[in-house]
């Protein structure tokens, strides 16, 4: 657990690349494979189960630290960071107490165990584990118990890390890597082994993902090099037939096949050895149109679905690639071919509702494209996806041959009314805003979103010592202000919404700017908003926001 | 309202004594609790500080400010009322303010640490009635741990960066962090270089008989450093500057570097991102939660008032705990620095930063 504390401080002090690949190359060295393969679970990301709910690791936390709940609060508000806190907080350790276990006999001899345990024993047996670690272990075993570990790595440095170790080829570890395996020394010497091996059925491929464009289309050359089709709202997916099975798996590697069953007899249809890459829609029917991502948000956690459910949010796949072929990885292949034998195969497919294929969009010009674009939030779609003719299906981010145009942001300009803390690098600055525009010109404010993305950390300094002196109203940890600064916020749809006290919520606000140029009565007002609902519900050329100027 | 001590808009203020203290308007007399910005100020008519606080309010305040000192412990007497000020172990001649009066005792603590420090005179708690006690740190995440394993850290920050060829850069307040690191390392690593706004205190402090290890500013050498595109000494060096210099042009010349700062505000891990700086030490020369709380307790003040930091927390605790205490505006360095504003700036030749944190 030492060596893993020490790993992860190393990765959390350090902005470069190469000084964190160099600490991780120099763990998994050092490491048992035992240890390397959890090391790798958490630091991809795979959270462990939450043994104990946050509100009793408070508890019990201020209890040992012989401190009210509320001063524990109060300290949480100053960090950020739960696990953070915690460890921070207990009582230094007596040196003549500290156990010195591995990373591996810390989850499968305590944390695994503890979660079976009832309250009073895990309880024990908590305090105990704190009291036995340094604080930097402290706060790393906080972590694993809350179930919200998270690094500032990415899964390409670790498999950059490994292949540096290895010699073994980064995009064939992130293919090892995907999937849910169960952390062991067998699965570390199997990613680790220079040979291939026989793959688990299951087994899903790397995503390929892309970046935002950023630079002019001219740039990106010819229109002829391009394929272009809708950038869809839904859960990007891998539909897997093989063996006579089917296989569903959401963008976070999650296993979801069970949750949506009406896709089931369409993947029966597919021939054994497709591996699919698509779009998982809410879809309508009527209009052939996808439904809101806010109605897929139904269905997401849902395990077991009514029929009622299933009659009212119907979901599609929509497939844009083609990965595996006949049991053959053709990801190498060009993305041109690969889509043909996507076509050909659907089309020799039974007819089914529920698969369709990514539908292109054409053009000849790149202008054409932009015309094209104008008219997303009439297919209910976010944007359009560029796609290289002759690329392969590469692993992770990867900028030239994939590029995302979302449309223009919808935006309004709103009046800061209160303020949180924020966590993480905003720890212990108000960083956190509750927006309110005006319910009529000159009357009083209503709530209509928070956001806290966006802000460089200046402006967040600055708005943080505005918050300070002008804080008009305390309720915990929120902080109420003069209504005097204008943001102006974008997002990316507006809807009714009777659980709202304004009648409106926004999809995804963030703040764009500060608006210094602009006074709290010059914010927008609750028609505005309506106006601007009316007609990006009813069509048309949306891409300008109510007010700009 | 207390008939000792009250707190007025140019700062506090004892009616019986006509004085102030750390006052934040002009007045006519004026007791220094310690020579941080925030506290001493330019403008007054005149000044009380302490012998070994004299030097660096000299050093501070404008030539010709009239500047009287005490040693600690002997009393003053203004208009009837006794004063005298107590070692506050925050920098080099820092001081508690004790004001009798009519057998009520009111003590002001100015910033304070309980930690001993060999750069300046250990802090001790003082009984009164009234305390007014600062709460930078007043939150129950903030345990110092022992000062030799911190320097320990620097220490082996300092020689990994020899290793790396990167130069050690350590920000640190330029009036008593800066000399406390030096008396703290180990100076047989390398040769250490200060900045411009630092290399005066440490020869206001050799001056008055604090031994600190051999120090160069770093503008003399600047020319060297020119002529010479990469000059190798820096990449075994310690340079210590103030946190403003972080990102000036002034630090360029010694790139590559491995930039650390040592503060309080380190203990947390945003704190330390937000600045991108490679490493934090967490080193104070304010008090800890159990610092405060212990030192307020060893007091026996019957009400408490808190200044600066998270007053309102410690007060509320307080209160919970049977002392009664609130807290007071002040223009003390208060919650600002729990955002580092001064680390955010990036001016080229910095500015002296007001107290520590």
């Amino acid at each position: 657990m030492k060596k893993f504390a020490e790993l992860y401080a190393a990765l959390d002090e350090s902005t470069k690349t190469t000084v964190k690949v160099a600490a991780l190359v120099d763990y998994f060295r050092n490491a048992t494979a035992s240890d390397s393969a959890w090391a790798i679970s958490f630091l991809i990301g795979r959270k462990p189960r939450q043994v104990v709910p946050s509100k009793l690791l408070r508890e019990w936390a201020a209890e040992l630290a012989e401190i009210p709940l509320w001063l524990f609060e109060e300290s949480y508000h100053a960090v950020g960071d739960l696990a953070e806190t915690i460890a921070l907080l207990l009582p230094s350790p007596n040196i003549d107490d500290l156990i010195q276990k591995s990373l591996t006999d810390w989850v499968e001899n305590q944390l695994q165990i503890m979660a079976k345990m009832p309250e009073q024993d895990k309880k024990q047996a908590l305090i105990q584990s704190w009291q036995s670690m340094t604080i930097p272990e402290r706060f790393i075993w906080n972590k694993l118990i809350t179930g919200a570990f998270r690094v500032g790595v990415s899964q390409s440095l670790v498999t950059r890390a490994l292949s540096e170790l290895t010699g073994i080829e980064a995009a064939v570890l992130a293919h090892r890597m995907m999937g849910d395996w169960q952390p062991s020394p067998e699965f570390y010497f199997k990613l680790t082994q220079a040979e291939s091996h026989e793959t688990d059925p299951k087994q899903l491929y790397p995503f390929y993902l892309a970046h935002p464009l950023e630079q002019p289309l001219e740039e990106l050359g010819e229109p002829g090099e391009w394929s272009a089709e809708w950038k869809w709202d839904g859960i990007r997916s891998q539909l897997i037939r093989r063996n006579g099975q089917t296989h569903i798996w959401s963008r976070g590697e999650e296993l979801v096949t069970e949750r949506y069953p009406e896709l089931h007899p369409l993947a029966e249809l597919l021939p054994d050895g497709t591996v699919i890459d698509g779009e998982l829609l809410p879809w309508d029917f009527n209009s052939n149109l996808p439904l809101p991502f806010t109605a897929l948000q139904k269905r997401i956690g849902r395990k077991t679905v009514t029929k009622k459910l299933l009659a009212e949010i119907p979901v599609v796949i929509v497939a844009y690639d083609l990965l595996e072929h006949e049991s053959v990885d053709i990801r190498p292949l060009p993305f041109h071919e690969r889509r043909s034998k996507l076509e050909s195969m659907i089309r020799n497919m039974a007819e089914s509702n529920h698969m369709k294929v990514s539908p292109v969009v054409n053009f000849n010009l790149w202008d054409e494209l932009v015309e094209a674009r104008s008219n997303s939030r009439q297919q209910m779609v976010e944007g359009l996806m560029l796609k290289r003719q002759d690329s392969p299906y590469r692993v992770g981010r990867k900028r030239g041959d994939w590029w995302k145009w979302k449309v223009q942001p919808l935006s309004m300009d709103c009046i800061m009314t209160m303020a949180q803390r924020g966590s993480g690098r905003r720890a212990s600055l108000y960083s956190d805003y509750t927006f309110a525009v005006w319910d009529k010109p000159g009357g009083s404010l209503v709530t209509v979103a928070k956001a806290y993305s966006g802000l460089t950390d200046a402006e967040i300094g600055k708005i943080d010592a505005f918050v300070k002196k002008n804080t008009t109203d305390k309720f915990g940890p929120v902080r109420a202000v003069k209504p005097e600064i204008v943001m102006e916020l974008a997002f990316e749809a507006i809807q009714l919404s009777p659980r709202h006290k304004s009648g409106i919520a926004v999809r995804f606000p963030r703040i764009v700017r500060i608006r210094d140029d602009k006074k709290p009565e010059d914010a927008d007002t609750l028609d505005n908003l309506k106006q601007l609902l009316a007609s990006f519900t009813q069509d048309s050329s949306l891409n300008e926001s109510p007010e700009s100027e | 309202m207390n008939p000792i001590l009250e707190l007025t808009d140019r700062g506090f203020f004892c009616p019986p004594g006509d004085f102030y203290v750390d006052p934040w308007k002009p007045v006519d007399r004026a007791i220094i609790t310690h020579a941080h910005a925030d506290h001493a100020r330019p403008g007054h008519r005149h000044y009380l500080t302490t012998t070994e606080g004299l030097g660096v309010l000299k050093h501070r305040m404008p030539a010709n400010s009239q500047i009287s000192a005490v040693p600690y412990g002997e009393q003053v007497n203004y208009n009837g009322v006794t004063i005298s000020l107590h070692p506050a172990g925050h920098v080099l001649g820092s001081a508690q303010v004790r004001i009798e009066h009519r057998g009520q005792i009111a003590v002001i603590t100015g910033d304070y640490k309980t930690e001993p420090d060999r750069t300046c005179t250990t802090f001790e708690p003082i009984p009164c009635h009234l305390l007014v006690s600062e709460s930078t740190f007043a939150l129950p995440i903030y345990h110092w741990q022992p000062q030799s394993e911190i320097f320990d850290q620097i220490n082996h920050w300092w020689k990994t960066n020899q290793s790396n060829g990167l130069a050690s850069i350590l920000m640190a307040y330029s009036l008593g962090k800066a000399q406390r690191l030096l008396a703290g390392i180990d100076p047989t690593i390398g040769s250490i270089y200060c900045h411009g706004a630092v290399e005066p205190l440490n020869a206001v402090y050799r001056d008055y008989g604090i031994a600190l290890p051999p120090t160069q500013y770093v503008s003399e050498t600047a020319r060297d450093a020119k002529s010479k595109k990469t000059d190798p000494q820096w990449s075994q060096s310690l340079v210590i500057a103030p946190p403003a210099a972080l990102g000036s042009t002034w630090m360029r010349r010694f790139s590559p570097f491995s930039t650390a700062f040592a503060s309080g505000w380190m203990t947390i891990r945003g704190a330390r991102r937000r600045q991108s700086l490679d490493k934090g030490f967490v080193l104070s020369d304010h008090a800890d939660w159990n610092g405060l709380v212990a030192s307020i307790k060893a007091t026996g003040a019957e009400q408490v008032w808190l200044t600066h930091g998270y007053s309102a927390t410690l007060a509320r605790y307080l209160c919970g705990i049977g002392i009664e205490a609130k807290s007071v505006d002040t223009h003390f360095t208060g919650e600002s620095g729990s955002s580092d504003p001064e680390l955010t700036s990036s001016a080229p030749e910095p500015q002296e930063s007001a107290g520590d944190s």
